[in-house]
């Protein structure tokens, strides 16, 4: 596909990178030429220099033929013209990175009115992964399948885990449980595990269930947290906005620290049913003030990465509640895992996933049938739900007999508003939401697990 | 460094340098030459050496600017090494030292030669001669870009080490592509002009390795006359395609792709189309008393101007004995050489622009101290970045020619010599006046002055830097 993008910071470079992998044909758009020369130096994508909005620029990436054009820069107003030019330029799909909430308000009248296919704002993006995490505490990290029927759920093996030490092929036994196990990470290493794979310490699981079974594994295996019911948020940006707008909503008691009493007024206004404390967040006896050591959920929202982390350190140092650190910058993600600081969220990573899984989609390429797409184990593995059409290769026959191409896993299968976890003997059928788990290679349609 | 990698590469260079000496080989066939059997013997060489070197897949594919720099320097003294081989195994240059000198004026489209008969070469050693101009004037990493799924973005880095010019950019989104259409145009020249050569009736055999020449901008020719004993139509096609393949290629790509407004909107196309016309009218003049008639001393100014800003070299007549005017035109055009983006030396019409263009702004800044203003070619701003480089780039570039005319005078010949000799061999374009005019020879060199001339050209080939950072002694500590 030719994609134009506009806009290369942060987020814009997390999306080239993962576009260029995946063999698009990348045009970059910055008005910054050592932004420009970054890409163009180490992706194998081109770069022009010059301002998004302008027709001439536009012109020379190639607008009259790209199939896809993503709008990344830090300005709403200019991410909403430039992919109106684009459209009335071309015959492009157009991607805009909106953040301003009154926008956010309107986003369907705007996708509608302006032609602009998706609208993606990242905060309330991340605010809605972190929101799914103190919905269910005893996961990592929670990503749903078949319209929130399936779940993958995350969770890091402790040290007096009952499983450790088990095989994976009499788990469900013991346990008299129905999940399945699709990736595991191991330090550095992603293994898509069989039935010898044997449980350790520090290994990061990954299942696939119902929530309803998945409650009852957590259960078993000793994970319980109880469900938050107040949640302390450090920092006041927009992430916190979007998380405690959601929290608030199903039931949770949200205390808001920040700095800038200016934010405050603002977040006050806008959140009334919060508590919004004016102070530092690394004050330690204001964060005890604020029942640190009783509270269910925290989360460093700050906007510096570091005080981020020590304020997650601490939190789970004084108190027994489930920790969530955002992280902006991607250096030094080996060691940042190797910390005790509960879920982490890269607010860049999710944004650029979340493009990534319109990209693929159904609804950009006409030879996918992605239904959504997440990536797990730091994008070294994907999970790809697809909808089976009637004359699919991998219909009608039993998984045992199917010729998998190594390193692919069939975790679950929706059908009739069923979950099916499948053993050897079940298939495939037309109609089913099939979600499966592969490491080292890119598919677009379910018919490339096949070998050959 | 990641030493695995630059192995890896040059494993793959000489695999594709085996491929390339297949092809003098088969011409020898073709004339029934045992020479052949040489080609076929160092083909095997350079196949078992590449295969060695990149049997192991490197572990770590980064691939930085440093990496580049050397990959690229060394492969290009590893070919040349390796390419001189046939010339000593046929018994056509016996010398080493004289093969290597005269396959690195290959490589790097000079072509200088220390042979005085050419003509007494087989036809397997001339079409390798001509062959190596065709493969060194694109460059030969481009061309296993091209081929080879070589490992993505940082691949770049090898392209702005090969590449001419100031600043190298890609003309679509993929390094592969572009390396796939900068050799589909090259391609294209090439057998426009075979064709062309043909239908004037030019034998096969020279129809082919003068369109090498011409299109690399080498100037091997495969009569000792140079081009002076073919027929007026067959000079003035040279002439053209010359003028041609001087040319940036970005203009072809625009042309192809229906933009010609940007194509002409070029500046440096327009300088460089200004500058021939305006040297070969002064040049026409200037040797009009030497000449029977206009036509002749026209053809002849053009067909110089165009040989020696192209940086190929050729020669239609002894211009050594042209008048002093018309001689210092050529020599200035020698530094200037063709636009950057083409297969053409020299130090390219758009860094000669960017530095005049500097001078114009130092000079407004000291009657306006406070001025701010920016440098632009073609309606674009000039990074700064850019133009510090080209700045450095003319003060190397001189300290090479002024240090390479001092070692080359221990040989005491006299100053016109020396001094056009490295002029010659730094800007790729071959012959240069006096004892190393266009009837004469480099051979008159001592062994050590063949070595300075040779690092000249592969210098000039490569923009000095490569091979200058290659040989800095901090690009090797270990850290």
């Amino acid at each position: 596909m030719d994609i134009i993008i506009v806009g290369c910071g942060k987020v814009g470079y997390t999306l080239a990178e993962l576009l260029s992998s995946e063999d698009h044909n990348l045009v970059a758009i910055d008005e910054k030429p050592e932004r420009v020369s970054r890409i163009t130096d180490s992706l194998d994508a081109m770069g022009i220099v010059g301002n998004g909005i302008d027709h001439k620029t536009l012109l020379d990436a190639g607008i009259e033929t790209a199939d896809l054009l993503i709008a990344m820069t830090g300005d709403d107003e200019k991410n909403l013209l430039c992919c109106v030019i684009a459209k009335k330029s071309g015959r492009c799909q157009t991607i805009a990175r909106v953040r301003n909430p009154i926008y956010n308000a309107e986003s369907e009248f705007l996708k509608k009115e302006l032609g602009i296919s998706v609208i993606i704002n990242p905060d309330q993006t991340a605010a809605l992964e972190i929101a799914k995490v103190f919905q269910f505490p005893s996961a990592l990290r929670v990503d749903t399948f078949a319209k929130g029927r399936m779940e993958l759920l995350h969770f890091k093996i402790g040290k007096d885990s009952p499983l450790l030490g088990m095989k994976l092929y009499n788990m469900n036994q013991t346990l008299k449980t129905n999940v399945l196990a699709c990736t595991c990470m191991r330090g550095d290493d992603v293994i898509i595990p069989n039935g010898n794979f044997e449980f350790k310490e520090n290994d990061i699981i990954t299942i696939a269930s119902t929530r309803k079974n998945a409650i009852d594994f957590f259960r078993k295996i000793g994970n319980v947290k109880h469900r938050v019911s107040s949640a302390i948020l450090a920092g006041g940006g927009m992430i916190s906005y979007y998380l405690a707008k959601s929290l608030i909503a199903s039931g949770i008691n949200v205390t808001i620290i920040d700095i800038d009493p200016v934010r405050c007024d603002h977040l006050s206004e806008d959140l009334p049913d919060a508590t919004i404390i004016c102070g530092d967040a690394t004050d330690q006896s204001l964060l005890s003030e604020e029942g640190l050591e009783h509270v269910h959920g925290f989360a460093a929202l700050t906007g510096l990465d570091e005080e981020n982390i020590l304020l997650s350190l601490y939190a789970n140092e004084v108190s027994n509640a489930r920790t969530i650190t955002k992280i902006n910058r991607l250096n030094f993600t080996s060691i940042i895992n190797n910390l005790n600081l509960g879920s982490i969220v890269y607010p860049r990573i999710i944004t650029a996933d979340y493009i990534l899984k319109h990209v693929r989609s159904t609804s950009f390429s006409l030879n996918s049938n992605v239904e959504k797409i997440y990536k797990l184990a730091n994008g070294r593995v994907e999970a790809l739900e697809f909808i089976i059409k009637e004359d699919s290769a991998v219909a009608g026959i039993p998984l045992l007999k199917l010729n998998l191409r190594p390193n692919t896993l069939v975790c679950c299968i929706y059908r009739n508003h069923k979950v099916i976890i499948p053993t050897g003997q079940d298939m495939i059928l037309a109609g089913d939401s099939v979600l499966v788990v592969i490491s080292g290679y890119r598919i677009s349609d379910i018919r490339e697990i096949l070998e050959g | 460094m990641n030493y695995s990698i630059i192995l890896y590469i040059l494993g793959c260079v000489l695999k594709f340098e085996s491929g390339f000496l297949l092809l003098p080989a088969f011409v020898g066939f073709l004339y029934g030459e045992t020479e052949a059997f040489s080609f076929i013997f160092t083909a095997a060489i350079c196949f078992i050496l590449g295969y060695f070197l990149s049997r192991k897949k490197p572990a770590s594919k980064n691939l930085f600017i440093k990496e580049g720099f050397v990959t690229v320097a060394s492969s290009w003294v590893l070919i040349s090494l390796l390419g001189a081989i046939p010339f000593v195994l046929t018994g056509d240059i016996p010398n080493y030292v004289d093969a290597l000198f005269e396959t690195i004026s290959g490589f790097t489209t000079t072509g200088s030669s220390i042979l005085s008969d050419v003509e007494a070469l087989s036809k397997t050693g001339l079409f390798w001669r001509s062959f190596t101009h065709w493969v060194g004037g694109m460059g030969v990493l481009v061309f296993i870009m091209a081929i080879l799924p070589l490992m993505g973005g940082s691949t770049m880095n090898l392209m702005k080490a090969e590449s001419t010019g100031p600043a190298i950019s890609k003309l679509v989104p993929h390094v592969k592509d572009t390396a796939k259409i900068l050799y589909g145009l090259y391609i294209g020249l090439t057998i426009t002009e075979i064709f062309i050569l043909r239908a004037f009736h030019m034998p096969f055999f020279d129809a082919l390795t003068i369109t090498f020449g011409t299109v690399g901008t080498g100037g091997f020719g495969v009569l000792n006359s140079s081009l002076g004993s073919y027929s007026p139509l067959i000079q003035y096609t040279v002439t053209c395609f010359l003028i041609l393949s001087g040319i940036n290629y970005t203009a072809y790509f625009y042309m192809l792709s229906f933009r010609f407004k940007e194509a002409f909107r070029i500046e440096e196309v327009r300088w460089y189309l200004f500058i021939i016309a305006l040297s070969t009218g002064v040049i026409t003049f200037n040797i009009r008393s030497m000449y029977p008639t206009w036509e002749e001393s026209f053809r002849h100014a053009s067909h110089q101007v165009a040989t020696i800003i192209t940086t190929a070299g050729f020669s239609t007549t002894n211009f050594d004995l042209w008048p002093e005017l018309s001689k210092c035109i050529l020599v200035i055009l020698m530094f200037i050489g063709a636009c950057s983006g083409s297969t053409a030396g020299g130090m390219k019409i758009s860094r000669v622009v960017m530095l005049a263009k500097t001078v114009k702004k130092e000079l407004s800044l000291i009657i306006h101290p406070r001025e701010v203003r920016k440098i632009r070619i073609d309606g674009h701003v000039v990074e700064h970045q850019t133009l510090r480089n080209t700045n450095v780039f003319f003060v190397v570039y001189f300290i090479i020619l002024l240090s390479s005319t001092l070692l080359l005078s221990i040989d005491n010949y006299d100053f016109t010599t020396n001094f056009t000799a490295t002029v010659a061999t730094l800007n790729n374009i071959g012959p240069g006046l006096a004892m190393v005019g266009p009837a004469q020879n480099f051979s008159i060199y001592s062994t050590f002055s063949k070595f300075i001339l040779m690092f000249n050209m592969l210098a000039g080939r490569l923009e000095l830097f490569p091979l200058v950072i290659m040989m800095l002694p901090s690009t090797w500590k270990r850290k």
